[in-house]
């Protein structure tokens, strides 16, 4: 068993806004991020992944804008990620109170920015990113917020990662994500078998036990999730909001859309009580 | 409010903003500055640090800081290390070689010994984990110092890979566990103070550290 498993909410982040969609893809806007990234630090998340899905850093409401008004607030590790590209970049995240940074495209695109970002900064604040995707039989990286194919197969990018310098793994099943029918576990097993960096696991959480079956059949260091966490909180949060003129929030003002939806498919959780789950079945995590 | 100010010691390494937000959050006032005057001022001071100790006390050396510090924790005003900051503290490291410190706490700073057998001790310690009370624990030990209010068996955040081993077990106030070592995650030596977690990352806890540090 880990010494206490971290339960990590994603949001992922559109222009000024928290964004919900199924293998990544249609995304639906929920709310402003930290407006939910606040209810999520008092409700006792372990951390916070942050991922911008249009890969905007700069500019007014930008990631490094959000980033700065969530760190104002909140008092737990923050991980950031989308458009990572330079040197600059990091630094730029890390200055506006992230404590760590996801790269997945330019990963591929130039491996040697691993190296170098584990040089300037420390490897432990530079997770490195790969998005999954199963094509017969073979699981192949993907870029872009799943965009984009690769030649890569999983492991053996994830390996090579390692040897770059990464202090952290954020692995994302591209066909799991938005579903609610569970984690990889094929997948997120081996990576954790053969690698020797904190694994951070993503993708289909759909209830508590699909965390406790995750943390029992991989050497899982933390779990995200975002689905269970955003339909829990969505409507409590949303009163509260102002919508910014943009992205597809008629689904959701309608109530003919997503939320419905998603809600007959998902049990919105709070993060006390998938803690409550993983703490009956015997799995340590922080509750005090 | 409170009026004491703090600076926060800007040596390039750390993540500074998030102290700074920290401190604001319990009320309190932290500058941050590398001028040796305006650290020599303050009422008390914070040092923050994440990256290689080498590096962290060359740079200490370049901007002409060490002698400052030392004169700072010499006014008895409180002083804080957090993390590597804790850890530049101590009197020698063994990160990549041997290194000398600023010597404020005698003591070492050591790498945890690897595990092969458990797949889940990895190292780094990247994560949440709990704080003790020192093996043959003194009653109220904590009363009137940072860890005041603090509940034992409460969680912090980590991220390291080395820790500080006090020669005096009395400059340990709180022990922490990790794979089959036990280390120091709190120490204390008169008015200097070390966190080796992140309070700034350890939600309500880790601010009412800095709340205590103020009131001290």
């Amino acid at each position: 068993m880990p010494h206490s498993v971290r339960v990590i909410p994603r949001l992922d982040i559109k222009g000024p806004n928290l964004v919900k969609g199924i293998h990544l893809e249609g995304l639906r806007v929920l709310g402003k991020p930290w407006n939910f990234a606040y209810k999520y630090y008092l409700e006792g998340a372990d951390e916070l992944i942050y991922i911008d899905a249009v890969a905007s850093l700069y500019g007014r409401n930008g990631l490094l804008e959000i980033v700065k008004k969530t760190a104002e607030k909140i008092f737990i590790p923050l991980t950031v990620g989308g458009g990572v590209r330079t040197l600059d970049d990091i630094k730029a995240l890390l200055r506006a109170g992230a404590d760590k940074v996801a790269i997945n495209t330019e990963a591929v695109k130039n491996p040697e920015l691993i190296t170098l970002a584990a040089k300037a900064f420390g490897s432990q604040c530079i997770v490195a990113s790969i998005q999954s995707k199963l094509i017969d039989g073979k699981y192949f990286v993907f870029t872009d917020n799943a965009r984009e194919s690769t030649e890569l197969d999983v492991l053996t990018w994830a390996k090579r990662l390692v040897d770059l310098g990464a202090g952290e793994l954020l692995i994302t099943s591209i066909d799991q994500e938005g579903t609610g029918k569970g984690y990889d576990l094929d997948i997120i097993s081996k990576i954790c078998e053969e690698i020797p960096i904190p694994v951070i696991a993503c993708g289909g959480c759909g209830k508590p036990e699909h965390v406790s079956a995750l943390v029992k059949g991989a050497a899982i260091d933390a779990v995200c999730a975002s689905s269970i966490f955003h339909y829990k909180y969505f409507s409590e949060i949303a009163e509260n909001d102002n919508y910014e003129a943009e992205g597809n929030i008629e689904f959701l003002k309608s109530n003919r859309g997503s939320l419905e939806f998603m809600k007959s498919r998902l049990t919105g959780m709070a993060i006390k009580e998938v803690k409550d789950v993983l703490t009956s079945s015997g799995i340590p995590c922080r509750t005090s | 409010m409170n009026t004491k100010k703090a600076v926060i010691v800007d040596y390039g390494m750390g993540n500074i903003f998030s102290i700074q937000m920290a401190v604001n959050a319990i009320g309190g006032a932290a500058e941050v500055s590398s001028v040796p005057t305006t650290i020599a001022g303050a009422d008390r001071i914070i040092l923050p640090g994440v990256g290689a100790f080498q590096k962290a006390m060359d740079e200490l050396q370049k901007m002409k800081l060490i002698d400052t510090i030392r004169a700072f924790v010499g006014t008895g005003r409180p002083v804080i290390g957090i993390c590597l900051g804790m850890q530049l503290l101590f009197s020698e490291s063994y990160e990549f070689g041997e290194h000398k410190g600023l010597n404020l706490i005698e003591g070492k700073v050591l790498r945890f010994h690897k595990s092969e057998a458990d797949q889940y001790h990895k190292i780094p310690q990247i994560g949440w984990n709990d704080i003790k009370m020192p093996s043959g624990n003194v009653m109220n030990l904590w009363a009137n110092t940072v860890l005041d209010g603090i509940v034992p068996g409460s969680f912090f955040y980590f991220v390291h890979s080395f820790y500080c081993k006090p020669d005096n077990q009395d400059n340990v106030l709180a022990e922490t566990s990790y794979g089959r070592d036990t280390f120091c995650s709190v120490a204390r030596k008169d008015n200097v103070w070390g966190c080796q977690f992140h309070p700034e990352r350890s939600a309500e806890k880790g601010l009412l550290i800095y709340k205590n540090f103020f009131d001290l």
